[in-house]
């Protein structure tokens, strides 16, 4: 099976040995193995080197605006939701540019699956301080090193009501993957933070920093203990990597939305009966 | 100028001037025609908030500056409204409300109503009190009038109502005598036209074609359709959606286009300013969007619930880069409803974004129209089944590429903000960006075979021909129809893109004058430069109000 993937030599924009690759090839896998249909399947992005994606993933997509890769995702997914919908973005698009839809689509609580490619750094731009960068890190606007404090979306999620906040790695193949499918599967929101080098730009938080200051939550990780998700959220010395924090007790946007109490036929498929209009002129 | 009445409530924000005006508007309906517009401060409670009834025996929607009479209910109000009486002006009122040295100089006529509330219960029988008091002066149907209040309280307990009835009795006994400056004539056998605001119209236009999803930020005077929507959301199949902010309600709407929707976002013009990076995105993805973009007088906050014409250049000009559009501006009720009905049409059609442009005015006012009726036309969808070689931005086959949506069809929808290959797939190629930009241009001409034609009204053979779109429509059909017979109107109802052929309407006056509700005449300036045809004079206002009949006759007297 070689759903995903175009039956051609594509060119692909990002710089050698950049973490976008890995992650590529780990939501390919992640698609193929929960047996997908691209042709049911949309890619929503905004603008940056992660955003770039969907390019490369043979599948619908719409490549929006930088920021706006979730607003097209929650109005596609709540439209049809027959249709499997991701957003994907970087650290400056969904929680820079985009914060305030990352703010209030975690409040909604769409089943679309969110994955941030977060490097600490801006790429496309060349090289600026992002929204999780590190105090400290000296960049080409902050000479000086970045002041700001760093922007902590996992707490954020977790604080808002979230139901599925997980953090993977993407030079973690297999953790990376399975964290996605879990991420496709689970019902309603689920971001997934991915970490990942930026070669050409972060010279701080390489591969081997994100290494040496990562780790994998066990197995005694209770998944549905809220305190416990979010006292790991907050961990700076040691980032945790894994599903932070999952429950299926919350009905997503979909579900709540009046339009859809009483009938799941999706909104593009009903027909609007002009004499229905008529009559309440 | 028609022969009117021209009665207008004033009184502070919170008193329920509302269910008054709603009360009489339904008794006065049964025998005369009636248009209302409302006015009001940026507050929930106090200040000064008015509304104009004008009554006539023939249908009317014109603002009318003077007032026949003026019945006062609270602190605030006459001071707001004095420049606008005339020596025959009643002005009816407690005494409070009314500077003692003024009243010798006015037909005051003391109207005790507190005492007479109280009378009845309490204050809150105030607005019956004072209906059964308007009716008694007007000589409305009393039956028409109790049939009014026990609908419009249907909900209330029975005694209740029954004291309402009662205490609109006793407002009706007090009215005596009394002489109304302007006698109108009863309609015998009135026939029921269609009674709606301009919101209402544009939500039903919407319905009628085909609206099904709908995001927005709350902002006057928009509001008024994304709640009607919302009210009509379960019935009609409607998703309406509060979006975090206008960026996000935009590209939600644009998202549920590219998905299959037909999206809607209302807006003013702080709010579309913030939409013009999305609409750039519509123009580029060839994602059709309907906005309707409700304008109050700016910059910035300008005056929040008033009225101003002063967002065509903004809904021309929005959004960087190079694309299509299509303006529309309705100038009447059922223009209002059947516009924005053509407006998802158009969109789904040219696969551009729509803009649908009104003001406060016309969303705000209450207009009698004949009976009208939708049609399916507007229905018809252009989305395509896809093949698997389906290319979304295919150059074969002119400047339209056949649209369609994802799960519906073999291939794959790809729509990028980049510019883009047939493919959907980013391009840098100088060739391919060349051919894209051609086809989206192209459909500019495409559009115009579907121009919205405008309307000549009063004499074909003028020699004045006053021009105006959207919403001073009311006022210029008024002046032509009822003026000397030498003058026409030209009522443009599609601003954007215009046909060569509107020209032969310029070029057969002999002075041309351009009546627009802003400042520096963006409707001239757009109509030289599109049409290049020549512009005598123009007629402008833009203190917040609409333009009344009464400067419109003062105007054009002044000019000739």
């Amino acid at each position: 099976m070689n759903n995903f993937e175009f039956n051609r030599e594509i060119d692909i924009a990002w710089c050698p040995g950049c973490g976008n690759f890995g992650i590529r090839k780990a939501l390919i896998k992640a698609l193929q193995d929960l047996g997908i249909e691209p042709e049911k399947t949309v890619l929503t992005s905004g603008i940056g080197q992660a955003a770039k994606m969907p390019q490369y993933i043979d599948s619908h997509f719409f490549n929006g605006l930088h920021g706006r890769g979730l607003p097209l995702a929650v109005s596609i997914k709540s439209v049809n939701p027959e249709l499997t919908v991701i957003a994907e973005g970087g650290d400056g698009d969904m929680y820079g540019e985009g914060g305030n839809h990352f703010i209030h689509n975690i409040r909604r609580n769409p089943d679309i699956t969110h994955l941030v490619h977060n490097n600490m750094i801006y790429g496309l731009t060349k090289g600026q301080g992002s929204p999780t960068s590190i105090q400290g890190l000296k960049t080409t606007v902050q000479v000086d090193g970045v002041i700001n404090e760093p922007f902590n979306p996992l707490a954020v999620a977790l604080s808002l009501g979230a139901t599925f906040v997980a953090r993977s790695f993407s030079g973690d193949m297999e953790h990376l993957t399975e964290t996605i499918k879990a991420a496709i599967m689970h019902k309603g929101y689920a971001l997934v933070d991915i970490f990942q080098p930026c070669v050409s730009f972060n010279k701080v938080n390489n591969f081997q920093w994100y290494r040496n200051n990562t780790y994998k939550l066990g197995e005694d990780h209770d998944k549905a203990d809220l305190s416990a998700a979010i006292s790991l959220s907050l961990k700076t010395d040691e980032y945790p990597l894994g599903i932070l924090y999952q429950v299926d007790d919350k009905p997503s946007f979909e579900e709540r939305t009046p339009v859809y109490t009483d009938d799941k036929t999706p909104v593009i498929h009903r027909k609007r009966e002009i004499a229905l209009v008529n009559s309440i002129i | 100028m028609k022969k009117t009445l021209t009665l207008v409530l004033s009184g502070q924000a919170g008193q329920g001037l509302m269910t008054l005006e709603s009360l009489l508007a339904e008794a006065i309906r049964k025998q005369y025609y009636l248009f209302t517009s409302p006015e009001f401060m940026s507050r929930v409670r106090g200040g000064n908030n008015s509304v104009e009834l004008v009554i006539a025996s023939e249908p009317v929607d014109a603002w009318r500056k003077g007032i026949d009479v003026l019945f006062v209910v609270g602190p605030e109000s006459f001071e707001r409204m004095e420049s606008r009486l005339n020596e025959n002006s009643l002005v009816i009122s407690e005494s409070k409300y009314i500077p003692e040295k003024e009243r010798s100089k006015l037909n005051f006529i003391e109207f005790k109503l507190s005492e007479l509330a109280k009378e009845a219960g309490s204050q809150l029988y105030g607005n019956t009190v004072a209906f059964g008091y308007i009716a008694a002066l007007l000589g409305l149907d009393k039956k028409v009038c109790h049939k009014a209040i026990r609908s419009r309280f249907s909900k209330l307990k029975e005694d209740i109502v029954e004291k309402n009835i009662s205490a609109f009795d006793l407002g009706h006994e007090k009215c005596r005598d009394i002489q109304l400056p302007v006698e109108i004539e009863k309609v015998k056998d009135k026939p029921a036209g269609k009674v709606m605001n301009g919101s209402t119209a544009v939500s039903l236009g919407a319905l009628a074609g085909g609206v099904n999803y709908v995001s927005s930020y709350p902002m006057s005077p928009s509001t008024g359709v994304l709640m009607y929507l919302a009210s009509k959301g379960k019935q009609f199949d409607v998703l309406v959606e509060q979006a975090e902010d206008e960026i996000a309600a935009l590209n939600m709407v644009i998202g549920a286009w590219y998905a299959g929707a037909r999206g809607l976002a209302t807006t003013s013009g702080g709010g579309f300013a913030l939409m013009c990076e999305a609409l750039s995105l519509s123009g580029i993805t060839e994602t059709p969007c309907v906005i309707h973009l409700a304008q109050r007088p700016g910059p910035a906050t300008g005056l929040p619930t008033r009225t101003e014409q002063g967002d065509i250049n903004l809904a021309l000009y929005g959004g960087h880069g190079e694309f299509p559009r299509i303006i529309l501006a309705p100038g009447h009720i059922k223009d209002a409803a059947i516009l924005s009905q053509k407006a998802f049409w158009l969109a789904d059609k040219y696969q551009v974004p729509v803009i649908i442009l009104t003001d406060q005015y016309i969303l705000d006012s209450m207009s009698e129209t004949e009976p009208f009726e939708f049609d399916e036309s507007a229905l018809e969808s252009f989305v395509i089944e896809t093949k698997e070689d389906y290319l979304r931005y295919d150059l074969s086959n002119g400047p339209i590429s056949p649209r369609g949506i994802p799960g519906y069809g073999k291939g794959f929808v790809k729509a990028d903000s980049d510019e883009h290959t047939e493919e959907g797939l980013i391009t840098e190629d100088f060739d391919v960006r060349i051919a894209m930009n051609d086809k989206r241009l192209g459909k500019l001409s495409l559009i115009l075979e579907d121009y919205q034609d405008a309307e000549l009204l009063g004499n074909d053979d003028y020699e004045r021909l006053f021009v105006g779109f959207g919403t001073t429509y009311g006022v210029l059909k008024e002046f032509v129809e009822e003026g000397d017979g030498r003058d026409a109107f030209l009522y443009i109802r599609q601003p954007y893109p215009l046909p060569e052929s509107l020209k032969a309407y310029f070029n057969k006056a002999r002075e041309v004058i351009v009546v627009e509700n802003n400042a520096t005449g963006q409707m001239a300036s757009l109509l030289k430069s599109e049409l290049g045809v020549g512009i005598d004079h123009q007629i402008l206002k833009y203190n917040g109000e609409p333009f009344s009949i009464e400067e419109i006759e003062k105007e054009s007297g002044r000019l000739s």
